[in-house]
């Protein structure tokens, strides 16, 4: 139940006087609450839990700790693996 | 699948991993808090590709796990009702109670239903009017605004036959518990991630200095946790304990906003009672007086409850980092998922279950970060 799963946001609508929205998780399709999200748009990936959009992916977070992790790996083979 | 994919390359973790080999020099313990990580870390058998220095120790945060007996009791109580109808989060069903589980009670007949989202069981009131519709609000700081808003949907839909049974637990105290306990062997923390996309971690400073222990909120993924556990071990290297982010593309200092406004309204501090470790003062949440008419505790009068554990299930030493799985005796034997003892043997977050699921029990289990 805390495993929270990416999924980008395809659709936007209101029901019951809630936000939600329609989340594509890598080919399925699910409904999910936006309310804690509210500058959401679509195209937007997010992180969903039990059915809540809790969080939305900054994709220059996502680039910024890929490109530090790469960097070291660039480091790593310059000088050589380890012994 | 994007912001999935990057996170399992192997070769970003095999080298994530090479760098935490060259930083350490002595051994640490450290404690991932969420039952998501401890899934992740067993999965990709990420614990045994780390330098033997490195001793990963499984936390509390598994929500089925502490959820307390004499609760699942009471729900069992509820649910058995002929007049209600018991919506719960799937892993909930098989969580042993004091003799028997929700499947139990939907085999004799209660109206037990799975529900992925707590709207969907404020819909089942909807469809139900002549139903009490009873929802198993359990969960850490993660599920909380989830539940906290079917309460405020209920009440705007002018619902009467809507309640939640709240179990709600919150980390922070968990981790000074586990932090000034006696036997705490606990050095740093990985973070739980979808907490504290919720959260935020500003609360974590503090601790970190206190206890003089690195906090570093950490994702899921065998990269993010290679990442987290990387940051914690440079950390101790130097001799520093802060609070730090290794998780930025879901977390942020502050965390959700309009998450915290809604459950701070719903929601009041309690001291919480977590099974198999024992009570913590101001460790969760309940209904706040103004929605005591949601409160399925006060809704149902169930009596006096007599709980009864099971004797020789240590769930709760594994839970606070003292014993692992296979220390149990009944581990894999008398205690299995089919028939579990103990509910950390159930959720696929609890420590018993993914030990058991990804071959921890045999002799030979297969390495790989890949699968
Ligand atoms: S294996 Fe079963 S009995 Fe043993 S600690 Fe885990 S849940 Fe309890």
């Amino acid at each position: 139940m805390c495993l929270g799963v990416p999924g980008k946001i395809t659709d936007i609508y209101e029901a019951e006087g809630l936000k939600m929205g329609r989340v594509d998780f890598g080919g399925t399709q699910r409904e999910a609450c936006l309310a804690y999200v509210p500058e959401a748009i679509v195209g937007d990936y997010t992180v969903i839990h039990v059915g809540f959009a809790i969080s939305l992916l900054s994709e220059e977070e996502a680039n910024a700790t890929l490109d530090t992790l790469r960097e070291m790996v660039n480091i790593e083979e310059e000088i050589g693996p380890e012994k | 699948m994007k912001y999935v994919t990057e996170y399992r390359d192997a070769e970003l973790v095999q080298s994530t991993l090479r760098e935490i080999g060259r930083v350490v020099t002595r051994p640490w313990v450290i404690m991932e808090i969420c039952g998501g990580q401890t899934h992740s870390i067993v999965r990709h058998g990420l614990d045994q590709l780390l330098p033997p220095e490195i001793e990963l120790v499984h936390g509390p945060g598994c929500p089925v796990c502490v959820t307390p007996l004499e609760l699942i009791d009471k729900a069992l109580n509820i649910a058995a009702r002929p007049n209600v109808i018991f919506a719960s989060y799937g892993d909930m069903l098989r969580v042993p109670g004091s003799g028997r589980d929700l499947f139990a009670v939907r085999a004799d007949g209660g109206d037990v239903r799975v529900v992925y989202s707590p709207l969907d069981a404020v819909k089942i009131a909807q469809a139900n009017p002549d139903k009490e519709v009873v929802f198993f609000a359990i969960g850490f700081e993660t599920t909380a605004p989830a539940n906290a808003m079917s309460v405020l949907q209920a009440r705007s839909l002018g619902l009467t036959n809507y309640s939640v049974l709240v179990s709600h637990v919150c980390v922070p105290p968990a981790m000074h518990a586990i932090l000034s306990s006696p036997h705490n062997r606990v050095q740093g923390f990985l973070a739980a991630g979808h907490v504290n996309a919720v959260m935020g971690y500003w609360q974590y400073p503090a601790i970190a200095a206190r206890y003089h222990v690195p906090i570093v909120v950490t994702g899921f993924e065998p990269l993010d946790v290679a990442t987290g556990i990387l940051a914690v071990v440079r950390q101790l290297e130097e001799g520093r304990a802060a609070a730090e982010n290794a998780y930025g593309r879901a977390v942020t200092y502050e965390g959700n906003r309009p998450a915290q406004q809604v459950i701070e309204q719903v929601f009041e501090v309690r001291d919480r009672q977590w099974r198999g470790v024992g009570p913590i003062p101001a460790s969760g949440w309940g209904l706040r007086p103004a929605f005591a008419a949601f409160d399925a505790e006060t809704r149902f009068d169930v009596g006096e409850i007599h709980t009864q554990e099971s004797p020789v299930c240590i769930a709760g030493q594994i839970l606070q980092g003292l014993k692992k799985p296979h220390d149990c005796p009944a581990f894999g034997t008398e205690c299995t998922p089919e028939s579990p003892l103990g509910a950390t043997m159930v959720s696929s977050e609890g420590a018993c279950a993914a030990y058991y699921r990804y071959g921890r029990h045999l002799e030979n289990y297969e390495l790989g970060v890949m699968n």
